[in-house]
């Protein structure tokens, strides 16, 4: 069972709420203070990106956010309900294309929609993956789930 | 920090050597890049093709914040024109890093350092 559990409707004042929360459950989990700031912004992201795949797909279903200090770890687990198979990026846009870079990163090429929404997408996924100590992204019946956990000391 | 502790996004912008300087101040995420955007998109509706966007009192910024900063680049850009950073929070380069964008953004340590070195490629 999670520590704290959330659920939000998918609107984007209610993901600085997400990161707050996740920060003060992260804290209390034993995660050091020089984490906490990347805690902070993978929540933020991975809760971005949900609403906007809400908002897209599925404005009325809530977007649920699990906390959970397993010991010696702390885990967020950010899971939307936007169908699968389910585009990142705005309908009728081009394809991604690699970012120069070359990371991995993918963003809408040029021409693409200037939309924050679109640039940050999948560019959120990216930036997880830059923060989090451990990320699995997986697919669920309902949408897709992002699975982020950091190193914690043990303090509840 | 509580959550009744409630901090946005707080704008400004001046003109500073004929270099247009844009405070910002607070979070920038999904929910308040929107604001940020509107005020580049008018700034360079305007003319100001020449920006310095002060970031020295942003506490969050987000991929949702690049996008937008991105944007703001591109727009300038099409008239021959910069939009540079002025950061020295470490929290916020993190994320410049880790994208790469400092690669592609001018980042200083202060608003009088970025205008000189914009002025020194005159």
């Amino acid at each position: 069972m999670a520590t704290v559990e959330v659920t939000f409707t998918p609107l984007p004042a209610h993901v600085r709420t997400a990161r707050l929360i996740a920060t003060a459950v992260a804290r209390r989990s034993g995660v050091t203070e020089a984490l906490l700031d990347e805690v902070r912004l993978a929540v933020g992201e991975a809760c971005s990106r949900a609403v906007e795949m809400h908002r897209r797909h599925c404005p009325a279903e809530p977007i649920r956010v699990e906390l959970t200090s397993l010991g010696k770890r702390f885990e967020v687990v950010v899971t939307d309900a936007a169908p699968p198979g389910g585009s990142d990026f705005p309908s009728g846009a081009p394809a991604p294309v690699a970012a120069p870079s070359g990371t991995g990163v993918t963003v809408p090429p040029n021409g693409a929609p200037e939309r924050a929404a679109g640039f940050s997408a999948g560019f959120g996924l990216a930036v997880i993956s830059g923060l989090a100590d451990e990320v699995r992204i997986s697919a669920t019946d309902a949408g897709l789930s992002v699975r982020m956990s950091w190193p914690a000391a043990a303090v509840m | 920090m509580a959550l009744e502790d409630f901090v946005e996004l707080t704008l400004g912008h001046h003109t500073q050597d004929g270099i247009e300087v844009v405070d910002v101040e607070g979070e920038i995420d999904v929910y308040t890049a929107p604001r940020l955007r509107e005020l580049l998109i008018d700034l360079v509706n305007k003319n100001n093709y020449q920006l310095v966007v002060n970031m020295e009192r942003v506490e969050f910024l987000d991929s949702t914040g690049l996008g937008v900063l991105v944007g703001g680049l591109k727009r300038v850009r099409a008239h021959d024109g910069s939009l540079d950073l002025v950061c020295t929070q470490e929290r916020i380069l993190k994320i410049f890093r880790i994208t790469g964008l400092t690669k592609v953004f001018g980042i200083y340590s202060t608003v009088d350092e970025a205008i000189a070195a914009r002025q020194a490629e005159k």
